[in-house]
This record gives structure tokens, sequence and C-alpha cells, in this order.
């Protein structure tokens, strides 16, 4: 139910407030209702047919860093 | 970047899990509850439990919106579809859970009833045009994640003028159950289960930010951590929940920094409170009647509203015998604790609410076999090392 994936905008019909996105290589139509200012190439995470927000990627390369740093103190010597 | 793949890297889920063994204390015992239906999914699907130390356990929560609608809610929809002859569109898995007399949506629909699965409110908005001498009924479950495209298609019916579209509205609030998790008694007296910590909902706190948890984390002493859904994203937070409680601290930390602020969805909250306002009080299944702890229409969009409109019965109607969802809810028992798991309940035939959802904690076991351990640990895939 609370499922939702990221989803990248390839085109944006602005009268319907309406987007295609890719997930994958599959195609979707959704609804940008709820989502303020999202351009093509722009990342969402999509939830029942809604985009819900925006993905930030320099937020997304922040959280890989420190995934990999956490790494790094664990490799020493207990 | 695909956001993806990114956050299920083999060598990462290593590192991250040498580092939780080299900072968990190991004179303590850290009980760490994921709220979200979606966690207990990661954690079960990647085999997370296996990468953490001996004394650390997942316990889980709440949050799979389908496990904790109350029967009586399901006996409501079936009355909308038996008495006033409705179309009912619905989310795919409602279809499945029991309702009273073992009855379903799905059996409903096996002897005619007309139940639409539907995967937006786009769609259900689509078949109230295409019917316009039937009265259509969405029936509108989830929580801050589903609210606000529930928000959306009430205030496009009433600009469309559709007469025949209306919604039986059934949801719910995250940070009021957490709270009411903590003020149980089970949970504060008797200490049958003690949650040290939280981790906070993915996608929820999209929508409603990360504010909302600074109020219990504090009165409750507890500490939160916006996680997202992802299993490297589960295990980092897990690291900064043992880093908290080694520390001694209590506070609200997001992981999920890509999707989730502080604020939340701006738009999105505006449109809910546009809509809809806060229930008195609401019965979950396995908490009982939460107060504030759901929202109905306000009276402005009245005629979009079902219960009002069907003048729907508040309907008491108590679980399935045998059946453990509400102490499994309140992370108080297992699944399999459950004498009907596996034997008389399983997803093809579920007994419970918690065996329909593939986020629902007696689903889950059964799915990826965690309760044949340890013998068999091979049907599972993802990090696990
Ligand atoms: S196994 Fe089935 S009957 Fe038992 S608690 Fe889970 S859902 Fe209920």
């Amino acid at each position: 139910m609370c499922l939702a994936l990221p989803a990248k905008i390839i085109s944006i019909d602005a009268t319907t407030d309406r987007a295609i996105v890719a997930v994958g290589d599959v195609k979707k139509e959704i609804s940008l209702a709820l989502v303020e200012g999202a351009k093509v190439h722009d990342f969402v995470l999509i939830h029942v047919g809604y985009a819900l927000n925006k993905i930030s990627q320099q937020e997304a390369e922040r959280t890989l860093e420190i995934f990999a740093e956490a790494g790094l103190s664990g490799e020493k010597p207990a | 970047m695909k956001y993806i793949d990114e956050f299920r890297q083999r060598e990462l889920a290593q590192k991250l899990a040498a580092s939780i063994q080299q900072e968990a204390d190991h004179d303590r015992q850290y009980n760490l509850m994921e709220f979200c239906g979606g966690h207990t999914h990661a954690i079960f699907r990647y085999g997370v439990q296996d990468l953490m130390p001996a004394n650390l356990t997942f316990v889980h929560g709440p949050g799979c919106p389908v496990c904790v609608l109350p029967i009586g809610r399901i006996d409501n929809a079936i009355q909308l579809l038996e008495q006033h002859n409705v179309i009912l569109c619905t989310y795919g898995d409602m279809l499945r859970v029991p309702a009273s007399g073992r009855k379903s949506l799905l059996k409903a629909k096996a002897t005619g009833a007309d139940v639409r699965m539907v995967y937006s409110t786009q769609d259900a908005l689509k078949i109230a045009h295409n019917n316009p001498d039937r009265q259509v009924v969405f029936f509108a479950i989830g929580f801050e994640t589903t609210t606000p495209p529930t928000a959306v298609a009430i205030k496009q019916a009433e600009k469309q003028g559709l007469k025949n579209f209306s919604v039986f509205c059934n949801h719910v609030l995250t940070p009021a159950a957490i709270q009411s998790i903590l003020d149980s008694p089970e949970v504060r007296d008797i200490g049958s289960v003690s949650i040290d910590g939280f981790f906070g909902p993915s996608h929820v706190s999209t929508i409603i930010g990360s504010r909302p948890y600074e109020f219990f984390a504090k009165s409750f002493q507890r500490p939160v951590v916006i996680a997202g859904f992802e299993p490297l994203d589960v295990m980092q937070s897990a690291l900064m929940l043992i880093r908290q409680l080694n520390q001694g601290r209590h506070e609200v930390e997001n992981e999920y920094t890509r999707v989730v602020t502080r604020e939340g969805n701006l738009k999105a909250q505006s449109l809910v409170a546009e809509v809809f306002e806060v229930r008195r009080v609401f019965e979950w299944r396995g908490l009982g009647m939460v107060p504030n702890s759901a929202l109905q229409i306000k009276p402005r969009f009245a005629d979009f509203d079902a219960e009002l409109r069907f003048q729907l019965p508040a309907i008491q109607a108590s679980d399935i015998k045998g059946c453990e969802c509400p102490s499994i809810l309140r992370g108080i028992k297992k699944p399999t604790d459950c004498k009907l798991f596996g034997t008389i309940c399983t997803p093809e035939n579920p007994m419970g609410s918690c065996m329909v959802s593939s986020e629902g904690s007696c689903a889950a076991y059964w799915s990826y076999g965690r309760f044949r351990q340890p013998e068999n640990k091979t049907d599972r895939e993802g990090v696990a090392v």
C-alpha cells in the first residue's frame, strides 16, 4: 500500500498537470497535482498514480557517501 | 542514478553490517520498532536481520493500512455493495481482507457485486464519468501517503460537478498511532515488549515531514530515525538508532534526506487540510479506539462523503477466533505465536488482515520463510552476506 517507486519524468502536459514517467523501461502516466515545479528529467517518487515528491540527487549522493564512510570505521580493528 | 540499485549494494551492506557489529554494545538489548510494513517487507526480503547482531531485534509495528482497518469498516463496504448497489472502487489489497461472516470484497464480487480494483483515484473518477446512472464509491484507505490523492479526487469531482461520486473515508494518521503504542499498558507497565527506538516511516514522511515526530521523541524519550525503504537505508538507520541509544540521546534524525525534509510536502498538506478534518476517534485493529487518529471529510465537501450519503452505521465486529493480529500489530506477539499461522491461515486463504498485504507481518513471515529458519535460508534474495 505504501510502496512508492522512483521514476524519471519524460514529458509534462501543463494543461492537465499530468506527466509521462519512466520506471526502468516501463512508461506510466501520472498526476503532478501534488508537487510544485517538477521538470522533465527530474526524478519523483510515485505512488497510486501520483508524484508524491521530488527526489534530490545531491542528497542521494550524500547518503551513499555516508554509507561508505560508516563502513570504513567498521573496518578498523575493534 | 536510478535510486534503487545503488541502495541495495552488497559491499556497502557488508561494510554497514561491520560497523553495526562494532558499535552495538553487547551488554544491552536493542528493540527497534519499524512502524511501517514497507520496512518489515524490506527486512525480510533482503535478510537484513541476518546481518544484525544477536542483541538487536526488529519489532514489527502496525504500519500496514490494510492490516489496521477494523472489520466493521469492511462490513460497511459490503453493505454499500449489497444494500445500496453501488460500484465500489478499491485498491487491490483490500479485496481479500476477511470481513464478518467469512465474507470479503472478493467473495461479494464473485456473487455479482460490482467491485472494481483501481490503481489510482483518477481511475475511480473515470468510472464515475462512464457510469452516470450508477453511484460510484471510492473505498479510501491508507496513511498520509494515500490521503493527498483522495483529496485531489474530491476536489476534481466538485469542480466537474460529479453527482454520482463519493468517498468512504478511512484515512488514518501515523503519529497518533505511534503514540498510542507507547501509551498502551502492555508497553508501558507490563514490559512484555519494550521498544527502545523507532524507524520512522519513509513515504508518509515525504508528505508530513520529520517535524511531527519531534513531540513524542521528546515526551516518550525514544529516538526516531526516518528511514528509506531500501535495505541499505534500513541498515544505516539501525546504526543511527544504535548510536543515539549508546549516547543516551532521543532525537528525530533523518536518514531518508533524498525525499524527506523537516517540513514535508506543503502543497499536499494544504490540499489535505482543505478537504479533511481530524476525526475525534477511530478504531484501529489491534490498537482499539485511538483518539484523533483518523480523518473525515469536511462539511464543505459533505456531498462527497459516502458515510453521510448512505447513512452508514458504526459496526462493532470481532476478529476471527484465534487470529492474533491485534497483538502482532502492537509488537507483542510474532506471527509464529498464532496457532492458525501456516496451517489454516496462508496468503491464499487469509484468516486475518496481517496475512493479506505483502506489508503485513504474517505474510512477510510466510513469504520469506523466516519461520523455517535456521534450516532453510535459501529462498530469499538480496544483500545477505
Ligand atoms: S497467521 Fe493469520 S490468523 Fe494468525 S495472526 Fe496472522 S493473519 Fe491472524
